[in-house]
């Protein structure tokens, strides 16, 4: 019975975003929603990446009617009275429709069991807050328990200043349940998405024991600016794209959207466990 | 009120604080600096060695930032690179093996962003810090003595116990890179300063910091003195502590932390 409401709503959200269009940022084309998830939301006029909502990333990852979703009750708090934050989370949760700035659960990829986080840009630049730590330290605590490989798309503009410290400090707790799920023989698979930057990329983004990203997506500690301010250099070619960081040797590969699924399941596969006990 | 806060940031960036060096050079005795990452190059930010810290050998390590210009030049004014947050690890990790206490002097602006540091990885050098220090089997202590900037303080501050000095700041951003993006107006760094929580009484409300450590800069040698022995009775309480004790702790030390709401 879950399960069936479970896919009418899922049916219901795919359908009322039924006739959405979207326009490339690379060629302006104008092209409908639903073709470019046929594409795996790459633009059929130029070839470039849309931005991919958590989502419709699910959809494209993971097994139909698999994914089940974990901790979404958890969202953001201003408890410092931060100017601005709570507009900013307000007019985040209308423009996505999520509660928070990363969507999490299990499901099966390829048929192989595994958890899965997805960060989402439209959220505050998939900023990490409070919120966005816990779910994702609850997510690798119960992928520990359970035995679960983690597969982890990373985005984001780094700690949620709005939360002060204690954003810094869901770097820390991430980086112990990470520690953690290690120490157990499970699989972490973080892929970095256009922009993985800051504070995700000096702690989980960088944590994994194979790390994908996509073609071109940046990612990078430093934004431009500030690296321009601090030394007058000029930037090599590539500089913070997933191109640059294959070629310096801190990825493992860069897969295409198309060959993202396989990819994983392969992953996955290859590091099945024997005793999982779900 | 802002004023003062303003205040503390500008007088914890200030140059006339006593830096990582002087902490050591008053706290350890018999040491001996020890240098580079193994991998690319000995990074002048971060400092390290191993010595005697009331009779207990230990691990040291700080971040630099240098007392006059042209030593803030060499140390590159105590922002690391991802060799100096190696060679942080790899003392670290030497001392595990050894089963020596590690102390960490955290005075930095943040870790350096520069073209070199991020081709040599400055994300994952800490990403691995964080990860590393979390299951290290040694007690570690981290000091903030003048400015904890954001991840690039981070990475010497997982610890067991972290201490402030009182008019140390902390900050998961610069004031004035909030200011500019909250205001686009950099001049704004008063505003954000208080916005922010950055002082060491706001890091024990937060319970980021156990211990605030009073200065007195005029008797530096007394103020050390007592500095060493909260740092001994510390040390010597982890230490009698069984190893999986101090992990599960640590790890629920930073478990903790979080505001949000769940309904």
């Amino acid at each position: 019975m879950d399960k069936l409401i479970h896919k009418v709503k899922e049916a219901l959200h795919f359908d009322t975003k039924k006739d959405e269009r979207l326009i490339c940022k690379h060629c302006e084309a104008d092209l409908s929603k639903k073709s470019l998830m046929k594409h795996h939301m790459i633009c059929t006029e130029c070839g470039s990446y849309f931005r991919i909502a958590p989502r419709d990333r699910i959809k494209l990852i993971c097994d139909d009617g698999t994914f089940k979703e974990m901790f979404s009750a958890i969202e953001s708090k201003n408890f410092l009275d931060f100017p601005k934050y709570d507009q900013k989370l307000a007019q985040a949760k209308e423009q996505t429709n999520e509660k928070e700035a990363v969507l999490c659960g299990r499901a099966k990829i390829g048929n192989v069991p595994a958890c899965i986080f997805v960060m989402d840009s439209r959220f505050i630049m998939a900023s990490m807050g409070s919120a966005v730590g816990e779910k994702i330290t609850r997510l690798f605590e119960y992928a520990t328990k359970q035995k679960l490989p983690v597969v982890g798309f990373c985005c984001s503009g780094g700690a949620r200043m709005q939360e002060s410290i204690l954003s810094l400090m869901q770097m820390a707790k991430v980086s112990g349940a990470v520690q953690r799920h290690g120490q157990e023989g499970n699989l972490y698979l973080p892929v970095l998405t256009d922009p993985t930057t800051g504070g995700v990329t000096a702690s989980f983004a960088m944590q994994g024991d194979i790390i994908l990203a996509e073609p071109k997506a940046l990612v990078g500690f430093a934004g431009k600016r500030v690296i321009q301010q601090t030394a007058n250099a000029a930037f090599p070619d590539h500089f913070q794209t997933a191109e640059f960081l294959l070629e310096h040797g801190f990825l493992d590969a860069i897969v295409e959207r198309e060959n993202m699924k396989e990819t994983i399941t392969l992953l996955c596969a290859q590091h099945r466990k024997a005793g999982r006990t779900a | 009120m802002s004023k003062s806060i303003y205040q503390q940031f500008k007088n914890a960036r200030a140059g006339a604080r006593p830096t990582a060096s002087a902490y050591i050079a008053e706290l350890f005795d018999k040491r001996i600096d020890l240098h580079g990452d193994r991998r690319f190059a000995d990074d002048a930010a971060i400092i390290g060695g191993i010595g005697y810290l009331g009779g207990i050998p230990t691990t040291y390590i700080g971040i630099e930032k240098g007392t006059d210009l042209q030593s803030r030049m060499d140390h590159n004014f105590g922002c690391p690179k991802p060799e100096g947050y190696r060679k942080a690890l790899r003392l670290m990790k030497q001392a595990e093996k050894f089963h020596r206490p590690v102390v960490c002097f955290v005075d930095t602006m943040g870790a350096f962003c520069g073209v070199d540091a991020e081709e040599r990885g400055q994300g994952e050098a800490i990403a691995e810090n964080l990860v590393e220090m979390m299951g290290l089997r040694t007690p570690v202590i981290s000091v903030i003595i003048g400015e904890g900037g954001s991840g690039g303080a981070l990475g010497l501050a997982v610890a067991d116990r972290v201490y402030m000095l009182e008019n140390a700041v902390y900050s998961v951003i610069a004031p004035e890179g909030c200011a500019n993006i909250l205001w686009k107006d950099a001049q704004r760094v008063e505003e954000a300063c208080e916005a922010l929580h950055i002082t060491a009484k706001d890091m024990k409300a937060f319970q980021v910091a156990e211990t605030i450590i009073p200065e007195d800069f005029v008797h530096f040698d007394m103020m050390c003195e007592n500095l060493k022995r909260t740092l001994v009775e510390d040390i010597c309480h982890l230490s009698s502590m069984r190893k999986y004790d101090l992990l599960e702790n640590r790890y629920h030390r930073y478990r903790a932390f979080g505001v949000y709401r769940e309904e």
